[in-house]
């Protein structure tokens, strides 16, 4: 047992030493931020320097009343269209709406012509001003006046509660919910991939340098292969928690820079007597204030870890098996299969229904459910489901350890040659 | 006193024997050359004895115990070419090996400080290894097999990649192990190494062991009684007692012939022979190189 310790702190030493883990931790929390904020920088400077679009318009039902868009400006041609469309050709303009003599029940033929395809954004915010347009001469030709129908629209948010069976009530808010479940799912993708990836690498770094002959004199195989699985994960926590120290300790003093140094309660008052927008708002903050986050990062650890030494396992049996990475990557394929299924499930419906059926499923199902589960843990998970889903992810690195570990013990030791599927199963096969 | 014992050890992966019922004795003190082209089951038999993988059948003895995990403190093994960490700085690799067969962290850190000021190699302590020359690594190398003081050192092709004074400083080395108590086993392909160092050795081929025994009692199984004369002049005593198995013309006249004897006379009668029919300047036994052993055993099969 003490020379596994040796091990795990070899590599937990070698990794930690390293610049490159230096600057991955250090960088990584500040790169995020730093990227949406230049985005948004970015973005912002680009509407103030952009120029208004001209469209030109043929409007022939005497209908349309251009004050009422403000994306673009919109000059009238008077004439016929046919004309209109080779005035607008020689133009530098960016399009020609044609609105025709239209029946004001069954509205067809309006068309915009462009230059370059227009985004849908273009056309749905044109569709919907020219749609309220009709609306309105309905309204005159029915005889309704506008400032009733104005006096019946109303704006309502629903606040979603989420009531347990002690009658304690939670404000849910699913943005919130939708945003932790994706980061989560995110980091966890990520960082199975890259310590899975330096895993293999280290297994193939001995067995080519002959390393491994030497250690597997004094230690079994297995033991080797723990230690290194282990000294890695180390390594993953370590960086995990500093990043938390990281991100907690920026986005503080970046709210403090912002204005939001005032204790919490304080601050929830004042924006709750600010305007509706801020109710929302307000609502979030409930919501992130309600979030048991000591439960969902405990979850986070457990489904990290777990995770991890799945498929740090196969990652290590797929190095012992082949001489260069060039030739791992026929076997890290099939591994990859169900890490990228989950993640695409995380964003296609996992996070849009938690509680499907097929959610429940791949939250259950060890090689899927970190990623799934983190994604569903924030809405709430059932305590049966998550036993399960906890008792399957241990029993599955508990099997594929015990399978990587066969494979791990041939393959270290064999040099030069060629490694397909048969020949892993009869390593796998052979007794000891 | 044998520091190793191989007793009927046999190996069989699937589809075929790596080691067929090999036995070998490693006396105390010696250095043991295992000889064998490649694929012949040397590096096999070297994991065995390093308990790397275990045998089908048969026992291994060291130092008359049967070998069990404790007795890795008791081995150094130096692989074929590196077995260490590129990235890994010198020091830490030496304590880290150290570690792994046994020793303290502080024995370690004696011991390394004794072998890094012989070598002088103390300016090298936080380089890594793949900043060093291939020699250099080496060194390095055949620090961390024999710091722990093994008692049966395993080398496997020690000398590839060195240059003829590191060569030599190694060489030495070795010798020095032998004086102070150590067993040493080569395993090698390099001939002059054999028949400048080794003491013993054995040959396997093809999974059997075919030859073993003292270097000077092998080679005098394959002595063919064939001597190297040097004279002056012509001659001939090919006939019924002798065979001329070659000539050729040395400087200044003097001719070399190679004369086997054929029947049950001995040297001495020999040179009685060429005396009469000749002037002798020279008259030594042609003693068959280990090359020439391992060759003719090796290609034309074992005379077992």
């Amino acid at each position: 047992m003490n020379k596994i310790f040796l091990i795990i702190q070899r590599e937990f030493l070698n990794r930690v030493q390293k610049k490159s883990f230096l600057i991955a931790t250090i960088l990584l929390p500040l790169i995020f931020p730093a990227i949406i904020a230049i985005m948004v920088y970015v973005a912002k400077e680009q509407e103030k320097g952009t120029k208004t679009e001209v469209i030109h318009f043929v409007d022939e039902s005497g209908l349309f009343n251009p004050n009422d868009i403000k994306r673009y400006e919109l000059k009238q041609f008077n004439g016929n269209i046919e004309d209109a469309k080779i005035a607008f050709s020689n133009s530098d303009d960016f399009g020609l709406l044609h609105i025709p003599k239209i029946n004001l029940s069954h509205p067809t033929g309006i068309a915009l012509y462009t230059k370059v395809n227009p985004s849908p954004s273009d056309i749905s915010d044109l569709e919907s001003k020219i749609e309220s347009q009709i609306k309105e001469a309905k309204m005159i030709k029915f005889n309704i006046d506008k400032r009733i129908l104005d006096s019946l629209k109303t704006d309502i948010s629903i606040r979603s509660i989420s009531l347990s069976k002690s009658g304690q009530e939670k404000s849910s808010d699913s943005k919130v919910l939708f945003g932790i479940g994706m980061m989560g799912g995110i980091l966890i993708y990520i960082f199975i991939f890259i310590y899975g990836a330096q895993i293999m690498q280290g297994v193939i770094e001995e067995k080519t340098s002959k390393v491994v002959e030497v250690i597997v004199s004094s230690v079994r195989p297995f033991q080797l292969m723990l230690g290194k699985i282990l000294g890695l994960a180390s390594v993953g926590l370590l960086q995990f928690l500093i990043w938390i120290v990281l991100i907690t300790t920026v986005s503080s003093l970046a709210l403090g820079y912002l204005g939001f140094d005032m204790p919490q309660q304080e601050m929830m008052n004042q924006v709750a007597n600010q305007s509706a927008y801020n109710s929302e708002f307000m609502d979030m903050m409930q919501t992130v204030n309600e979030i048991p986050m000591l439960y969902i990062v405990s979850c986070f650890l457990f489904y990290f870890l777990g995770g991890y030494l799945l498929y740090g396992a196969l990652f290590a049996a797929v190095g012992s098996a082949v001489d260069s990475p060039a030739e791992a990557q026929q076997f890290i394929f099939p591994i990859t299969i169900p890490m990228l299924i989950s993640y695409f499930a995380l964003f296609t419906f996992i996070l849009d229904n938690p509680h499907s059926t097929i959610s429940i499923w791949l939250s259950i199902i060890p090689f899927t459910s970190p990623i799934a589960m983190i994604g569903r843990i924030g809405f709430g998970v059932p305590t049966l489901q998550l036993v399960a889903s906890m008792v399957c992810l241990i029993g599955g690195f508990i099997f594929t350890t015990w399978v990587a570990a066969r494979i791990y013990r041939i393959g270290i030791l064999m040099h030069g040659s060629k490694v397909s599927y048969k020949v892993l199963v009869k390593w796998f096969m052979m007794k000891s | 006193m044998n520091q190793l014992v191989v007793e009927n050890v046999t190996k069989r992966y699937a589809n075929h024997v790596a080691l067929n019922n090999v036995s070998l004795a490693v006396p105390s003190q010696s250095i043991y050359g295992l000889l064998g082209p490649n694929g012949a089951g040397k590096t096999t038999l070297i994991r065995i004895i390093n308990q790397i993988i275990d045998a089908d059948e048969g026992t291994i003895l060291i130092n008359g115990e049967k070998l069990l995990p404790h007795h890795i403190a008791a081995i150094g093994y130096l692989p074929e070419e590196r077995g260490l960490y590129k990235k890994l700085k010198v020091g830490e690799q030496l304590i880290y090996f150290a570690r792994l067969r046994g020793l303290s962290r502080s024995d370690a850190l004696i011991k390394i400080k004794y072998w890094i000021e012989k070598f002088e190699i103390k300016d090298w302590w936080n380089k890594k290894i793949e900043d060093l020359s291939k020699g250099m690594a080496q060194k390095v190398q055949f620090i961390s097999t024999v710091l722990h003081e093994p008692k049966l050192i395993i080398l496997d092709e020690p000398f590839s990649g060195f240059d003829p004074v590191n060569t030599n400083l190694i060489r030495d080395e070795i010798l020095e192990l032998r004086e102070k108590g150590s067993t040493i086993i080569f395993s090698t392909h390099r001939m002059e190494t054999v028949e400048e160092l080794c003491d013993h050795i054995a040959l396997i081929n093809k999974s059997k062991k075919i030859l073993e025994g003292a270097k000077k009692d092998v080679k005098a199984k394959y002595r063919t009684n064939t001597y190297i004369v040097e004279h002056r002049g012509n001659f001939s005593l090919e006939g019924e007692k002798y065979e001329h198995r070659g000539n050729r013309s040395l400087d200044d006249g003097y001719q070399e012939t190679l004369i086997r004897i054929k029947s049950d006379r001995n040297a001495n009668q020999l040179i009685h022979d060429l005396v009469d029919a000749t002037e002798i300047h020279g008259f030594k036994e042609q003693i068959p190189s280990m090359n020439e052993i391992f060759i003719q055993l090796v290609n034309g099969g074992s005379d077992e």
